[in-house]
């Protein structure tokens, strides 16, 4: 009897307001900076002064974020930079989010020789180490931001697939799915509207995990030229070159480290919303 | 009774005193107080039942009694629980230190609860769970410990105690599991033994035994014990005195026989009346809805009408069953070859007629619930042919089935469990409508909604709400408006009314038996409760290890049973008042395992006509008297 009470009211769940606002400053507006970065600068963060190399911050009004080695301004590469980092981060994680949890719910809803095929496939694949993947994967098809999503997509989908078909074995033998079942319910509309909304909540989470984690591999392949072109600036990559002058010049790789933080915290509280939104009960939340 | 018993030369002194005791739960600005101020007395050697429904803080009293409020997030918040440990001292529980109450918890005070799976630790043995009592309180070393665990395994009427001691729980059945939860509990010859409604989640037979066995030990041992129970047949069976609890608050309090013969407080008069008293519709061929006191704020209220159920039409069946048979296979050989099979249904055959209500009766294991799961083809059947107004099922096409699925309805037993809870009730109950595609318009479906909630006794607003807005009896009224949503000619209730307060149960059953005048529904009322059948059904058919043992009309079973399990489950049944003898017929055994080796299929009864309709299982032995 003691967990009937002390539930909050619903609305007052669902906006709670600060969180909700925070997340869509954050995300919202690193979202907006980096899609109108051609306008505010034109030159894509590429331009050169070798004269002004490593103006600390906050000291010269042009570079107000200082300037790298080469002269260039951190502020401006930070926000050019976004526009690889967000698309791989966001764009992969949506990817490998649709087609696991298509094959989660097919593999746990229907059971029988679709999930022993399905994730037999999925545990070969966790069995191959990742940067032997990459590698192999990359040298084929070549390198370019759409492939490094691509690549995302295959090596991750496999997460979600294991998390989802978890959630669906313990939903598909619950009383309400049978009920549904009872009254005529086909499989179609139980998969999606039933047992997809219940096992939403564990995916939003991992999906804000990944996208910072996608960020920074994103780099990684850059570093070991398997991913973007070098020259294009990303916050991941950024982050590797300002690793040598980390003593001399912290401004070079703290700035895009925190424009990485700042939008996973963003997403964050965001998913934390969006899972609360997702259950009307309030079970999940904290 | 407890006048025989050795008792303490202080006998009127109480063992246990609780004083305005305050419980609560949340934190201190926004506090639940889920018990206000209660006070009563427990006296040496006697047995307290603490009464009450869902929320009343019954449970919580008796956490609060043992400070184990303290783990839960229930704070006490005023008043004394004086014990009396000796002679000589009296502790207050509520001041008590932690390791006082380490010592006094289990030793002198000691706790069966409801749940006995959950209660006993999976990883260990009987055996090692008994002796660390033993140990830790007593001190005695491991082989006194078993020695004694034994004694008291014997004790609690357990056979085979030896080899008992080295099994798991899980290789136990409920009603043993139980069993050895008592024997724990009085390991250390405690003064007061707290059982939470020990018995309420195993099968009546099961019951009986048990709480037999707690009756003789107390009587034995000379135990004061508080039951909480929510049941009136077990308080009446079991009770010295009694203690009503409302909304938090003790509303009655007194000897067993008062309080049943006349009770002082409206509430406990509204509970009382809500229970439903087997044999009392004796004499009469048809079910009778009866009106029931509904609490409304504080003030009882009569709700509804007596009315004779007289809506059965027996000119041709909507239902036919013949020789349903349905199996699971359980345990495979490393090469997939199935050795065992549960012979969940065998060979069972009933007709349903419509506006009638069959109650398909059985403990535990009996396949009762498997052949409304097989009728609403949830699962397949293994054999046999099932009926619906004259069609074969098994002949149907896929659409005719998905239509069966539209005239065929479940009301589960947990309407919590069965309500999804991601999405709205409106949506829950519109959701037949849909996929039958009943209502294409929008805004006539939400109006149908609207008007299925208000058949049910529920406001059309409530559809937007979710179900962890509601409280049980109004889910279960969602589920039965959700039922009702696609118009059915049949509805299958699977212990629909097993788990709701007394009060709210009567309000349900009335529900039922009100729609079906209407609807002219079929039921089949599926359940192991005795005494709501006699209330709801015109026929019975009783169930033991997946065959049909005694079919009847339901005042032939009640008043004239034929089968020795018939009888059994009926004189199981705790009755409702203290007056009657108590029950000394002891019922032994447990209920025998369905799952048999491939290849050792199950005798089928043969059945004989006692009287017009009802048919009775020929006994083994009267088998043998014959030949």
């Amino acid at each position: 009897m003691a967990g009937t009470q002390a539930v909050p009211s619903p609305s007052r769940r669902r906006f709670r307001s600060l969180e909700f606002a925070l997340g869509v400053i954050l995300t919202g507006g690193m979202c907006l900076a980096v899609l109108f970065s051609s306008v505010l600068f034109p030159d894509g963060g590429e331009s050169m002064d070798l004269m002004a190399r490593l103006i600390p911050p906050f000291q010269n009004p042009a570079h107000i974020l200082g300037t790298d080695p080469l002269g260039r301004d951190v502020l401006a590469r930070v926000i050019v930079g976004g526009k690889i980092s967000l698309t791989v981060g966001i764009l992969s994680v949506l990817g490998a989010v649709v087609v696991g949890t298509l094959v989660g719910l097919i593999a746990g809803y229907y059971r029988g020789i679709a999930e022993v095929l399905l994730m037999r496939f999925a545990d070969i694949q966790l069995a191959l180490p990742f940067i032997l993947i990459a590698i192999m994967f990359l040298a084929i098809l070549g390198t370019g931001v759409d492939k490094v999503i691509f690549f995302m997509i295959v090596a991750q989908w496999v997460q979600y697939a294991r998390l989802v078909r978890g959630s669906v074995l313990a939903l598909r033998d619950r009383e309400f799915i049978l009920s549904a079942r009872a009254i005529g319910v086909g499989n179609r509309r139980i998969i999606f509207t039933h047992i997809l909304p219940n096992v939403l909540g564990p995916i939003v989470i991992l999906m804000t995990l990944n996208v910072a984690n996608n960020i920074l591999l994103e780099s990684s392949l850059t570093f070991l030229g398997l991913g973007v072109d070098p020259l294009i600036p990303s916050w991941g990559g950024m982050l590797a070159d300002g690793r040598t002058y980390l003593q001399s010049a912290w401004w070079v790789s703290v700035f895009p480290g925190l424009a990485i933080m700042f939008t996973v915290l963003g997403l964050n509280l965001l998913g934390d919303w969006l899972r609360d939104l997702l259950d009307p009960t309030g079970q999940t939340s904290k | 009774m407890s006048d025989t018993a050795a008792k303490p030369a202080s006998v009127h002194a109480p063992l246990l005193s609780v004083r305005s005791l305050s419980v609560e739960f949340g934190s201190r600005d926004s506090a639940f107080r889920a018990v206000k101020e209660v006070s009563f007395d427990v006296m040496p050697g006697r047995t307290l039942a603490v009464v009450g429904e869902s929320g009343s803080g019954k449970s919580v009293t008796s956490l609060a009694i043992m400070r184990l409020t303290d783990y839960t997030g229930g704070r006490i918040a005023g008043g004394e629980v004086l014990f009396r440990r000796s002679e000589q001292e009296t502790l207050d529980l509520v001041k008590a230190s932690d390791s006082t109450l380490r010592e006094i918890r289990g030793n002198d005070i000691a706790m069966i609860f409801q749940e006995p799976m959950t209660s006993l630790n999976p990883v260990f043995t009987i055996g090692n769970q008994i002796s660390e009592t033993l140990t830790l309180h007593e001190g005695l070393n491991a082989r006194d410990a078993r020695l004694r665990a034994k004694e008291l395994l014997q004790k609690v009427r357990l056979p085979d105690a030896d080899k008992l001691l080295d099994r798991y729980p899980h290789q136990l059945s409920g009603g043993m599991r139980q069993r050895v939860m008592i024997a724990m509990a009085l390991a250390c010859n405690p003064k007061l033994l707290i059982a939470d409604e020990p018995t309420t989640a195993l099968d009546v037979t099961i019951q009986a035994q048990i709480l037999n066995i707690i009756r003789d030990l107390q009587q034995e041992m000379g135990t004061a014990v508080i039951f909480i129970t929510h049941d009136m047949g077990v308080v009446a069976e079991m009770a010295d005195d009694v203690v009503v609890m409302w909304k938090g608050d003790k509303v009655e309090q007194g000897p067993v026989r008062e309080i049943f013969a006349a009770p002082q407080h409206p509430y406990t008069r509204a509970l009382l009346s809500a229970v439903p008293r087997l044999g009392s519709l004796k004499g009469q061929p048809l079910p009778k809805r009866t009106p029931v006191i509904v609490m409304d704020g504080g003030v009882p209220k009569q709700v509804g009408e007596t009315h004779v159920q007289n809506t059965a039409d027996y000119a041709k069946p909507i239902l036919q069953v013949d020789k349903l048979t349905t199996r699971f296979d359980v345990g495979k050989t490393f090469f997939g070859r199935v050795t065992h099979r549960v012979h969940a249904v065998e060979e069972v055959s009933f007709d349903i007629y419509p506006g009638e209500t069959l109650a398909l009766v059985g403990e535990s294991g009996s396949g009762k619930s498997t052949i409304g799961r097989t009728l609403q083809q949830l699962i397949e059947p293994t054999g046999g042919t099932v009926r619906f107004d004259g069609r074969d099922m098994a002949a149907m096409s896929q659409g005719e089935r998905r239509r069966l699925r539209q005239e065929i309805q479940y009301i589960f037993q947990d309407p919590f469990a069965s309500l999804d809870p991601r999405h709205t009730v409106g949506y829950s109950i519109a959701e037949p409508i849909i996929v039958h595609g009943l209502i294409k318009d929008r805004k006539a479906i939400d109006r149908r909604v609207q008007e299925l909630l208000e058949q049910v006794g529920l406001q059309p607003q409530h559809a937007k709400r979710y179900p962890h807005e509601f409280s049980g009896g109004q889910r279960q009224r969602v589920c039965i408006a959700r039922a009702l949503a696609s118009d059915p000619k049949l509805i299958i209730a699977d212990e629909s009314v097993s788990a709701l307060d007394v009060s709210i149960q009567a309000q349900i059953v009335n529900l039922l038996m009100e729609l079906q005048e209407r609807r002219r529904l079929s039921y089949l009322f599926i359940t192991h409760d005795m005494a709501v059948v006699e209330k709801i059904s015109h026929r019975v058919a009783v169930m033991y290890l997946g065959q049909i043992v005694e079919i009847g009309t339901r005042q032939a079973v009640f008043e004239n049973p034929q089968h020795s399990y018939t009888r059994k489950l009926l004189s199981a049944v705790p009755i409702a008042d203290p007056q009657r003898e108590r029950a000394e017929t002891r019922i032994e055994g447990e209920i025998p395992s369905p799952v048999r080796p491939v290849g050792q299929e199950p005798a089928i009864h043969r059945m004989r006509e006692v009287e017009p309709g009802h048919w009775v299982a020929i006994e083994a032995d009267q088998l043998r008297g014959a030949a």
